[in-house]
């Protein structure tokens, strides 16, 4: 079930669980979302086209999803995605973990788990969602939770 | 405070001599060396950086080369156990563990205040062995006859100190 406060999510308004609202964030306010999301996208231009939750989304699925995408891509393309004022959806942090799979990385796709929940910071339902979101991927290629090895506890 | 510094550091790298696989892994470790060269990329931990440039351990024994090699295969076919072998050979602290910190503010605390408490003590003594005696005008009777001239002359009279003063009841108001 999802959490409590939020619609069910559809693909294309969903959910940008950024850590503060923006400008933009005006938008987001007349959709009813749960105060903490917005719609950010990662860069404000004084011109130009912004561009919209979808196309980020997509263009960061698109490149973790590159069949012959190598380490230094993913840690790269990864680390970048961290440090953006959002928790990325669960169909990138999906394509990065199927990117993990592909450089046999288990230990990435772990700690990426753990860097979405750190990086929800004070906003302890996304973690559980994007849990949720994930978990056929999870069971499908045998990533285990951060919890499930018990160090999520220092 | 570099002796608490130290004693956190020592306590560290005696945690995980235990926590590692074996004493050749921690060995392998490739901080553990004097000389760290910078003109390579290095392990680091750092919350905003969650996969680092290379993985902690590097020099892999014979038995975690074989867990890398398992690890090409099907996942759920790894123990937890190796699932989080493979994960500490890649990273040294989990972000739990990052996230600790230390108590050794109490012991920078403590060691303020005691310095604080010695140097009081000091000041102290200073005071009685150093000082000389306070000016005669500072004595009681000398306050006195101080404060009757004061009076006498009406300093302040509007708002100040004379204007405290009944001057009929020979008073202080």
């Amino acid at each position: 079930c999802h959490p409590p406060g939020m619609r069910k999510p559809v693909s294309r308004t969903m959910f940008r669980a950024a850590l503060q609202l923006s400008v933009s964030g005006a938008r987001s306010l007349t959709r009813s979302r749960p105060q903490y999301t917005a719609s950010v996208a990662a860069r404000s231009y004084s011109h130009g086209k912004q561009e919209t939750d979808e196309e980020f989304d997509a263009r960061w699925v698109t490149y973790f999803s590159k069949p012959d995408i190598d380490a230094w891509e993913l840690r790269k393309g990864m680390n970048t995605l961290i440090g953006y004022d959002l928790v990325p959806e669960p169909k990138i942090l999906d394509a990065a973990l199927r990117a993990c799979r592909r450089l046999n990385d288990l230990a990435s796709a772990i700690r990426i788990l753990e860097a979405v929940k750190d990086k929800s910071g004070p906003h302890k339902e996304i973690y559980p969602y994007v849990l949720q979101e994930l978990q056929p991927t999870l069971n499908e290629l045998g990533i285990p939770t951060p919890e499930e090895l018990g160090i999520d506890k220092a | 405070m570099l002796a608490s510094r130290a004693l956190v550091r020592g306590l560290q790298s005696g945690f995980w001599r235990r926590v590692s696989t074996s004493s050749a892994a921690w060995a392998a470790h490739t901080h553990d060396v004097d000389v760290v060269d910078c003109s390579v990329p290095q392990y680091n931990n750092r919350l905003d950086t969650p996969l680092p440039d290379v993985p902690f351990v590097r020099n892999l024994s014979a038995k975690q080369k074989k867990l890398k090699e398992k690890e090409k295969g099907s996942w759920t076919q790894l123990t937890k156990e190796e699932k989080l072998a493979l994960y500490r050979l890649t990273h040294e602290l989990s972000y739990a563990e990052m996230r600790q910190g230390s108590k050794e503010w109490m012991t920078v605390l403590g060691g303020v205040f005691i310095f604080l408490g010695f140097t009081g003590l000091l000041v102290w003594w200073q005071r009685v062995y150093v000082y000389g005696d306070v000016p005669h005008t500072l004595s009681q009777e000398s306050v006195a006859q101080q404060t009757q001239r004061m009076i006498d002359m009406r300093v302040n009279p509007v708002h100040g100190f004379s204007h405290k003063w009944d001057y009929e009841k020979k008073q202080w108001k």
